[in-house]
């Protein structure tokens, strides 16, 4: 079996149990904590599926993240306890949880009509590639006519014509694929992604900015 | 539902538990955290659904090593690029959200005094 396989495996019943220990222990630094080894747990996970890049980035901001929540908690100790809701609305909210996940995870798994197809762990769909006139239309045989094997999946063809280009493509030239893909392929997920940072820092802004604090609570302290 | 399915299913897990956090908690430092959760498990899943074992064994990260002579060795195996690049920027949002709530957090408690959505009492509306 693939090493890989019993790997994950294990960190992921390592996350699933810092996770739930995250989640109901009652000392806030702890839960901080406790969320900072799954997020290390899950950069560890990128490097073992082959993904140094996310695994990079996802430490860099577990340890923002870290920091961040670590400052609000250490100085706000709350000793009013959190516990939770009733037993009742916990175990509803439970089951209700089960039961989505159950569907969802039968629509994953199951491979005939209705089924979204996913294929097992460790053999996508780049696996199985055929030639091209698989998947040129039925009344349209010129189309597959003289061209080479094509990737039938997305990633398979960015691999093929990522780096180097064909005859029909330009490639990027970029040596490491996930690079070529974020900043030129798709540079507009890109552009996105720096307007939603840009409109989260306006918003965080807006909420702890000192101006204009004084007067709105002395509005509220007249009423 | 095959053995090969597992890791999915685990995912699955950690992304209940996140939800269960986000949902059924009242302090909101632990709905923080179950959003952090929740992300990473969504994460991860996308980038498990990319993976396959090089013919060597040990899984290749899509970046030419070695000059382009390697080249038809990486594409045919490579893990899945197109998750990889989807997912870091999925990441870099989650820090910007995680960064928003806890800003809204700190604000909460300045003007309640309590991390307990339960006792804020005049969020009502």
């Amino acid at each position: 079996m693939d090493p890989v396989f019993i790997l994950m495996v294990a960190l992921f019943v390592f996350m699933i149990i810092g996770s739930l220990i995250a989640v109901e222990t009652r000392d806030l630094l702890s839960s901080v904590i406790c969320l900072g080894a799954v997020g290390f747990g899950t950069s560890v996970a990128f490097l073992l599926l082959g993904a140094p890049d996310l695994a990079i980035t996802q430490v860099v901001v577990e340890i923002l993240v870290l920091v961040v929540l670590v400052r609000v908690v250490i100085t706000r100790r709350d000793e009013t306890a959190a516990t939770g809701r009733g037993t009742l609305a916990t175990g509803s909210v439970l089951l209700v949880m089960g039961v989505l996940v159950a569907v969802v995870f039968w629509m994953l798994a199951s491979s005939g009509a209705g089924g979204l197809q996913v294929r097992p762990f460790g053999d996508p769909l780049m696996n199985h590639e055929g030639p091209a006139s698989a998947m040129a239309p039925a009344d349209q045989p010129q189309l597959a006519a003289g061209q080479a094997a094509e990737p039938q999946s997305i990633g398979g063809a960015y691999l093929k014509h990522g780096l180097l280009g064909t005859a029909v493509s330009h490639g990027t030239g970029a040596a490491n694929y996930v690079m070529g893909i974020v900043l030129d392929s798709r540079g507009y997920d890109t552009l996105g992604e720096a307007t939603v940072i840009f409109t989260a820092i306006i918003g965080t802004y807006a909420v702890l900015r000192r101006i204009g604090r004084q007067s709105h609570a002395g509005h509220v302290a007249d009423r | 539902m095959t053995l090969a399915m597992l890791p999915y299913l685990l995912a699955f897990l950690l992304l209940v538990v996140g939800l269960y956090a986000v949902v059924a908690k009242r302090n909101v430092i632990k709905i923080i955290v179950g959003l952090a959760i929740l992300d990473y498990a969504v994460n991860l899943l996308l980038v498990l659904v990319g993976y396959r074992p090089s013919p060597s064994g040990s899984p290749m990260a899509p970046i030419l090593t070695g000059g382009v002579a390697h080249e038809p060795a990486l594409v045919a195996g490579a893990v899945d690029p197109l998750p990889q690049a989807l997912v870091l920027t999925s990441i870099v949002i989650g820090l910007s959200v995680t960064a928003l709530v806890v800003g809204l957090a700190i604000r909460l408690y300045e003007k309640y005094g309590t991390f307990d959505t339960e006792r804020m009492r005049n969020l009502r509306g």
